[in-house]
């Protein structure tokens, strides 16, 4: 964790609707500069979260501070600095693209050139077509261009990409990354694997409102201790074992294999990627076959 | 101060595009009154006392359906797309944003009295307001009150979907027993009571003396007691429901 204060700092949040307990005791910190993804499937909390933090919702308990603010208070200054892509949100139908960002430029105090935002989120094409005759990777686009014609430090991204094609996705990946450039701070919640991995310093999985696992993509999958040796034996059955230290296995095998004077087939040592751990973390709500579930597989499927 | 008033102006100039830009909405607002107008005029052709109802019965009409009508169908709407979250979530102040979209059913109103003020005057023989400060009044008084009844009543409206139905189960029926159309002495008792109840009578009420028979605003003092409880109902009903996000949110 950076030394600078956190842009984000959460202690013990806990959100409750009724009986539902949506949030069940997060911490986490997000340093200045630093892109946080927040992974799970539907329903996990992450949204909630999300929307604690941009000041939408009230919380249970739990400290939170956002840019030093406490995002409930819902100060002038807070929403100056930061940015939101919520994860539905309409638009005027007759308002042109252009129109828009500039309108939108007006409320904030050193607002980035509007034409640069167009092009930025690619709408030149599109900035005088009204926001009706726009498609959903289009609108999407110019929930990207509002959320930064402002200039914020802090940029929310609740699924930023859900419904992309994957030559979208990409152009999303690369205006996040120029944020990234920039020094900003963003905070993005996704179903997709490979946009975490691709995107995130840092990731957290969410499970039912609390974190099953935290730490940078990479080490999320290979920071486990775990490999996966698969071979075929001498029946030409594939053998499969998982172990902490593959080294006495690999002895085993490979002696065994120049005993009887034969090649070790198909042989492979694997650390487990961040999608086995996110499906063997996740794998609870699979079994349950509840909606959970089938958001779960819809991601992996996506990723 | 300076600020919170041109963001205001801003977001009002950004509506009224808007509107402009919704060409069947625009034409409804405007052109449906005149319409009435028309054919009522036609239809009491040549009998000045009918005449003399329907003309600030139209304009009546035409201040609920620009801000009672036009404010839950317009507050609905957005509140479903989400553009009220999403305004929620910029520096734009809450009074600015609010603000330039009452503007904007004020300027609408506003419009629409003037049409039928001219109309009155040109074609079906009512001459200029005999009353303009009673007329200020009434016009002032029941924009404020219909249109936060309007907000409130988008309060009750469960998506846009439902927003026509639920906002014409009471704007026609209120215009209907009000005295729009004719003179409420003549309708059965028990309506006319409902309708004493409701604040578009009395604004019909303070318009005719404004308009047309001179009757000033001292003797319709408890018209506008009438209509000013209703905007205090109105605007704390407005307040309280307010609702930033869809139903399917929250």
């Amino acid at each position: 964790m950076s030394s600078a204060a956190p842009a984000i700092l959460v202690r013990d949040l806990h959100k409750r609707y009724g009986d539902h307990h949506a949030v069940r005791g997060l911490d986490f910190e997000v340093a200045p500069g630093e892109v946080f993804g927040l992974l799970g499937p539907n329903g996990a909390g992450k949204t909630t979260t999300v929307e604690i933090l941009e000041g939408y919702r009230t919380r249970t308990s739990g400290i939170v501070s956002v840019l030093g603010h406490d995002p409930q208070q819902r100060s002038r200054e807070l929403r100056e600095r930061m940015g939101i892509v919520l994860q539905s949100t309409g638009m005027y139908r007759h308002i042109a693209v252009r129109e828009a960002i500039a309108h939108w430029a007006r409320f904030y105090p050193r607002p980035r050139d509007v034409d640069e935002v167009v092009d930025l989120a690619g709408l030149r094409e599109k900035a005088d077509a009204y926001a009706r005759t726009l498609s959903g990777g289009q609108l999407r686009r110019l929930d990207f261009a509002l959320a930064l014609v402002g200039d914020p430090e802090l940029i929310f991204l609740d699924e930023p990409t859900t419904g992309f094609d994957p030559a979208a996705r990409r152009a999303a990946w690369d205006v996040i990354r120029s944020l990234q450039d920039l020094g900003k701070t963003v905070l993005l919640t996704t179903h997709y694997l490979d946009e975490a991995q691709a995107l995130c310093d840092r990731v957290a999985i969410v499970k039912e409102g609390r974190f099953v696992a935290e730490g940078p993509p990479a080490s999320l999958g290979a920071g486990s201790t775990r490999y996966r040796v698969t071979w075929r034996d001498e029946d030409g059955a594939l053998q499969t074992r998982e172990t902490d230290d593959p080294t006495a296995l690999l002895h085993q095998l490979t002696s065994a294999a120049l005993a009887r004077g034969e090649r070790l087939r198909d042989l492979s040592v694997t650390r487990p990627t961040l999608e086995d751990v996110y499906l063997e973390l996740t794998a609870e709500a699979v079994a349950a076959g509840d909606e959970t579930a089938a958001e779960a597989e819809e991601a992996t499927a996506g990723g | 101060m300076a600020e919170a008033a041109a963001l205001t102006w801003r977001q009002y100039r950004l509506e009224r595009r808007m509107f402009w830009r919704n060409p069947s909405a625009a034409f409804f607002n405007f052109f449906l009154p005149l319409l009435f107008l028309a054919l009522f005029g036609a239809i009491f052709g040549g009998n000045q006392q009918n005449l003399d109802v329907i003309v600030p019965g139209i304009a009546g009409m035409a201040i609920m359906s620009t801000t009672f009508s036009a404010l839950a169908m317009n507050i609905t709407f957005l509140r479903e797309q989400g553009v009220l979250k999403r305004m929620r979530g910029t520096p734009l102040p809450t009074g600015a944003y609010l603000g330039g979209i009452a503007a904007n059913a004020v300027t609408n109103a506003t419009i629409q009295i003037t049409l039928v003020i001219v109309a009155g005057r040109l074609f079906f023989n009512i001459g200029w307001p005999k009353d303009w400060p009673e007329l200020v009044v009434f016009v002032v008084t029941g924009v404020v009150c219909l249109a936060s009844l309007g907000v409130a009543w988008s309060h009750v409206i469960p998506n846009f979907d439902a927003a026509p139905a639920y906002v014409n189960i009471v704007f026609l029926p209120t215009i209907f027993i009000s005295g729009v159309f004719y003179d409420v002495d003549n309708i059965p008792p028990f309506l006319r009571d409902i309708a004493q109840a409701l604040p578009l009578t009395h604004i019909i009420d303070g318009l005719s003396g404004a308009l047309v028979t001179g009757r000033g605003l001292q003797d319709n003092m408890s018209a506008l007691g009438v209509i000013l409880v209703w905007t205090v109902a109105g605007i704390v009903l407005a307040i309280r429901g307010f609702s930033w996000e869809s139903r399917r949110d929250a």
